[in-house]
């Protein structure tokens, strides 16, 4: 579903991502995990594509098209959904409208009929449970005045809508305490199926709990490192991300 | 060229002396005396640095001395607001067209009338009032409003009266092939904890070239509220200026709200003097402007009396060759303690041949006060658009939606909610792709 | 805070301490401005022709201006024909050839001032040329500037050693009819400093000119140019003091500064001409024109100005950005007590592509003062990318003071982006209490608020000169707390 093929990127003239390779097939659930700066937000960002990270080398293949083609938007189209670490405030954009326009344009794009009011309202209604949000967030600004929690919940809400095959988690799970994790845990966990892929980046293990992933890949200096099990992750929460990283270098 | 422009009116003023009011042809003749001493502004002003008004001088405009024009039911359907269930006071090319309006049953409580149509007893209130805290040397616009004033609307509420519905002041201008320019002058006076909601609206039906060149003053008594509305929507080719003046008396409230959308070259002048203790006054306004136009907003709020507020928000939103004006300024004057005033103004620039100037400024003489302003110039928020992108909306429409919600900061402040939606609506229409984002409305 | 009058009153005797008269010999001209009054000056300092033509030109030009209304102060008319136009130490007439021949009167005047210019007892790192009334007395470490092929000389001294560069910088930022007090300044500067830093160099210290009114009934008229060739770098900086007289005496300096290619300058000022006793009587009118031209690519001019004194000031520090990345920065502190009154701000002209300007203005107005802050964003048609940030708070210290915020911006390019902030306030009780709570006294915590609201701009600053001016920010709002 998505290959990235030593991918290099840089940020003004520095260098975050080199060489970075990766396979995801579908259904799959992949963690990166890595120390901060090993490049970790960049690769979410560029599989999304923001700009201002200039991609210098290396491929990025979605569902056989080439993505670094593509705008924010055609991946969204193409069902790439990004939870993002900060998302940003919208003043006077309501939350709700926003929505509908999405899903309206991912099903335009796949030749199928737009929902009416009535038909997304429930749509929302049924998806809103999950993250055990109330129905009046819906009615205010995107992420206006919301807390870290409220911003974090929303975006797995927005994912629910969304229905998206490939979710990028960036940082989900910062910022969040016990229960509001348990609830993002449980919301992914939920949206977990054979058809759907997601790349949960993190720093900590404390996700990954919750959230069991079937490949967990270490992050450093803009290169995966290591590869493993789940099991890797618990190595990495017990000796540290120096330790692994010596190894790897060892190795 | 300003000599030129004097010397048009003052012979317009004696053509029209034969037909005059009469009754207050004191103030008339103060004025025209005020004009020709102070003449019109020019770029030499402080006040006028960024606005050029010798286009408008050299127009010539006349006054019209009766006007037989109609306005169709189609017509006014279009200017209505819908579901909104309020009084009418329409005027045609100036002058008060009573078969268009409809007028709530004045009485010892409530005095609404057309200034021509005013009866003995109100031409006596009127005159009590007339600027009374305005001056006519504000500038020469000002000026040639008293000296000219013939139509407009007085609205007075006595202590304690509630005006039960909101009041649709209508100026239209729909006179072809001819230059005319009227003077509309409007007297809103709420006693005390009287509160009343009035919409001043300025339409220009087809291409008309004409200019409207209004006055309004505004007296809340002792806890009165005044919502006040003004929506700019003259024709493309029209001038417009307009002067607001409002006393706010202890504890009574105003809020303004100034939308100005259409007009070639426009000035609004908003005035508040916040005269007694607990006053407060809310300035919000909106401006977007596009192709050649040129809109200058200046408001002034002078913080005379201590524990007095202010907060105002302007934005604009400008395309194509258009150039927007804004100077605000708070004046906190001496031992006018514990003062609230918060004002900004924000622009969107999105062509390169639009410009904007604008000018927040502060002057304070008491120091227990928080005052703040802020201005900004710029684009959309790169990450906002971003976001949106990444949800699947494309480019186009999230620039669209953003501008729009750029703007509706500005509306929504309204809680009027026929008002709101309907100028929602107004502005929408004004917006580039306008069509991806109607829905937004629904 | 009204209850806290009592310490108010008994606080603000501090007087200002820079204001005693030096008992010198001096030349000084009958008042009175004319073609004759120029063309002595010219002549005293044996200009060539093309001097004394250009100071003729802008007299002449002077003659048609008129002088401006538009600030936000209020004086009485300034009669110009009361102004003795040249005055100079008697010894300077010989020219003294080393400082040891400068008059010791003089150079202990400078020690007071604590300005050493002996060498041996000279401030670290920092080369001065000291100003005093009409000409220079001294210019310190020119030969070590001079190995790193750095000119810091005076402006007299400049006429006569580098004509050719003095004829081509001169008014070039500063056109002699820009404004009436710059086209006085014109027709009758009598001196102040030059510099020039070549190519490549990053000028191996500090320059710094000390200036100082000293004769009574005479006008200060200095004219500073600076020029940043290619690639170059330098940090300058100016004091300034006068004695206490009853009547205004009139400071019309012109600044100039020119910055190549990936020059940088760096301005910094520290003001504290005398301000006038507490009723307002004397002190300076500090009219000043301060213009610098970041002229190259990625060249950069950063202004930072301590006003702490000057009955009056108006002065407008400005950049004009045409190199393309070219960067302009202002930061300024102006305080004023008693009845000083102030008018200050700067102008940031963006006309290249990708320029960037920040401003910083912290106001801080005390008794009777009036302080304002005046400003101008312009962002030019063709100046892509341009970005400005400002951000003008102003604290006010007594209820008969005022504070005001004239910021203009233009815009006429859509890719700008362009932030003004301003805030005025008292300073929070809140704050006080807290301060008091922790065991500070209320002085000391109003003087560690200022600093705090100042911090921004003091940073800015040359260590030696930030300690200055947080001592004299102390001294000049001393017993204001009110």
């Amino acid at each position: 579903m998505l290959s990235i093929n030593d991918l290099h990127s840089q940020i003004d003239d520095k260098k975050i991502l080199n060489g970075l390779s990766l396979e995801v097939n579908k259904g799959e659930v992949h963690a990166i995990m890595g120390p901060n700066g090993s490049g970790k937000s960049t690769l979410a960002n560029v599989l999304a594509g923001r700009d201002g990270y200039d991609v210098t080398g290396g491929s990025v293949t979605y569902e056989g098209q080439d993505l670094l083609e593509m705008s924010p938007e055609e991946r969204a189209w193409a069902g790439i959904f990004l939870a993002f670490q900060y998302p940003v405030e919208i003043p006077g954009v309501n939350n709700i409208y926003l929505l509908k326009a999405g899903v309206n344009a991912i099903r335009k794009s796949r030749g199928e009929t737009e929902l009416d009011a009535v038909e997304f309202l429930a749509l929302v209604r049924e998806k809103i449970k999950l993250v055990k949000m109330k129905e009046d967030f819906m009615s205010r600004g995107v992420n206006e005045g919301f807390s870290g929690g409220e911003k974090k919940r929303n975006e797995i809400f927005q994912m629910a809508v969304l229905e998206p095959k490939l979710a990028i988690l960036d940082e989900t799970d910062s910022g969040l305490d016990i229960d509001a994790l348990k609830i993002v845990a449980d919301g992914v966990n939920h949206l977990r199926n054979e058809e759907r892929s997601i790349v949960l980046v993190t720093h900590y293990q404390r996700l990954l709990n919750y959230i069991v992933p079937d490949f967990v890949h270490v992050l450093a200096n803009g290169r995966i490192i290591k590869s493993g099990g789940s099991e890797l992750a618990l190595q990495l929460e017990e000796q540290g991300y120096e330790q692994v990283m010596r190894e790897a270098e060892a190795a | 060229m300003t000599q030129a422009a004097i010397d048009h009116y003052l012979a317009e003023h004696k053509r029209l002396s034969n037909n005059s009011a009469g009754w207050i042809e004191k103030q008339r003749l103060s004025a025209l005396e005020s004009l020709g001493r102070q003449g019109f502004p020019s770029t030499r002003h402080e006040a006028w640095k960024y606005t050029d008004v010798r286009s408008l001088l050299k127009q010539n405009f006349i006054s019209v001395d009766t006007d037989d024009s109609t306005v169709g039911a189609e017509q006014m359907q279009t200017i209505r607001f819908p579901d909104l269930d309020c009084y009418e006071l329409v005027f045609v090319n100036g002058h008060f067209n009573s078969a268009l309006s409809s007028l709530p049953a004045s009485g010892e409580a409530i005095n609404v009338s057309s200034i021509s149509t005013a009866g003995d007893d109100v031409r006596a209130k009127i005159e009590q009032y007339l600027n009374q805290y305005a001056s006519t040397d504000k500038h020469g616009f000002a000026a040639l409003n008293t000296a000219f004033l013939n139509d407009g609307t007085f609205i007075h509420a006595a202590d304690n009266a509630q005006i039960d519905k909101p009041l649709h002041l209508v100026f239209i201008s729909n006179k072809q092939n001819s230059s005319f320019i009227a003077h509309p002058r409007n007297l809103i006076i709420l006693g005390s904890n009287a509160r009343a909601t009035v919409i001043e609206s300025y339409i220009g039906l087809d291409n008309a070239e004409y200019c409207t060149n209004t006055v309004t003053e505004i007296i809340t008594s002792e806890g009165a509220h005044l919502e006040h509305y003004k929506l700019q929507q003259e024709s493309d080719l029209a001038y417009h200026i307009g002067y607001l003046h409002a006393h706010c008396h202890k504890d009574s409230r105003l809020d303004s709200h100034s939308i100005s959308l259409g007009g070639l070259l426009v000035r609004n002048d908003i005035d508040t003097v916040l005269a007694g203790r607990g006053a407060h006054v809310g300035l919000n306004g909106l401006y977007i402007a596009g192709n050649n136009q040129h809109i200058d907003n200046h408001t002034r709020v002078d913080h005379n009396m201590p524990n007095t507020s202010s907060d105002e928000t302007y934005r604009g939103v400008l395309d194509g060759k258009a150039r927007a004006v804004f100077n605000g300024k708070v004046v906190v004057h001496k031992d006018a303690q514990q003062i609230d005033a918060q004002q900004s103004n924000a622009n969107l620039l999105m062509s390169d041949d639009a410009e904007i100037d604008t000018k927040p400024e502060l002057e304070i003489y008491a120091d227990d006060v928080k005052c703040t302003h802020g201005a900004t110039i710029g684009q959309l928020d790169e990450n906002m658009l971003f976001y949106l992108r990444s949800r699947a909306i494309d480019e186009t429409t999230a620039r669209s939606l953003l501008t729009f919600a750029f703007a509706d900061e500005v509306i929504k402040r309204i809680s009027f909610a026929p008002i709101r939606e309907r100028l929602e609506h107004r502005v929408v229409g004004r917006l580039p792709d306008a069509s991806l984002i109607s829905e937004f409305l629904q | 805070m009204s209850t806290h009058a009592e310490d108010v009153e008994s606080l603000v005797d501090k007087e200002y301490e820079h204001g005693f008269v030096t008992d010198i010999d001096s030349d000084t001209i009958e008042p009175g401005l004319n073609e004759e009054v120029i063309s002595f000056i010219s002549k005293k300092k044996n200009e060539p022709a093309w001097m004394l033509d250009y100071r003729l030109k802008a007299y002449r030009q002077w003659l048609k201006m008129e002088e401006p209304l538009w600030a936000h102060v209020d004086y009485e008319p300034i009669d110009y024909q009361s102004i003795s136009y040249y005055s100079a130490p008697k010894s300077k007439d010989d020219m003294p050839k080393s400082l040891d021949e400068v008059d010791p009167k003089l150079l202990e005047t400078y020690e007071k001032l604590g300005i050493p210019l002996h060498e041996q007892k000279m401030l670290a790192g920092v080369a001065v040329d000291a100003v005093f009334d009409s000409v220079s007395v001294a210019t310190t470490f020119k030969s070590k500037l001079a190995d790193a092929g750095v000119i810091f000389c005076s402006f007299s001294e400049a006429v006569q050693e580098h004509p050719e560069l003095v004829q081509k910088y001169l008014g070039s930022v500063v056109p002699i009819a820009d404004n009436y007090f710059s086209a006085l300044n014109a027709a009758v500067f009598t001196d102040g400093s030059f510099c020039y830093i070549p190519k490549g160099v990053r000028c191996p210290m500090e320059l710094s000119t000390y200036f100082r009114i000293n004769a009574s009934n005479t006008g200060q008229f200095e004219r500073t140019l600076i020029v940043a060739d290619e690639g170059s770098h330098v940090s300058y900086l100016e004091g300034c003091t006068a004695p206490m007289r009853d009547e205004n005496q009139l400071h019309a300096a012109v600044v100039e500064l020119i910055a190549l290619d990936d020059a940088e300058i760096k301005y910094s000022t520290v003001q504290n001409w005398y301000p006038g006793d507490e009723n307002g009587k004397g002190g300076i009118y500090n009219f000043v024109t301060k213009r610098g031209d970041c002229r190259g690519r990625n060249s950069k001019i950063s202004w930072t100005q301590v006003e702490t004194g000057s009955a009056i000031t108006w002065k407008y520090p400005s950049s004009l950005l045409r190199g393309d990345n070219s960067v302009g920065e202002f930061y300024s502190v102006a305080v004023t007590n008693n009845y000083q009154q102030a008018d200050t701000g700067t102008k940031m002209i963006h006309i290249g592509k990708n320029t960037s300007s920040t401003i910083i203005s912290k106001g801080i107005s005390a008794r009777f003062a009036q302080n304002a802050y005046r400003g101008l964003v312009k962002i030019s048609k063709g100046a892509d990318n341009a970005r400005n940030y400002t951000q003008c708070d102003s604290l006010l210290m007594g209820d008969k003071c005022g504070a005001h915020t004239f910021p203009y911006i233009e815009a006429k390019n859509s890719s700008a982006q362009v932030e003004h902030e301003a805030t005025t306030s008292k300073i929070g009780d809140d704050q006080l209490f807290y301060c008091r709570q922790r065991g500070v006294s209320e002085e000391d915590a109003v003087n560690m608020i200022v600093n705090g609201f100042c911090k921004d701009v003091f940073k800015e600053l040359p260590m030696e000169f930030a300690v200055e001016a947080q001592k004299l920010l102390g001294v000049t709002l001393e017993g204001a707390v009110g």
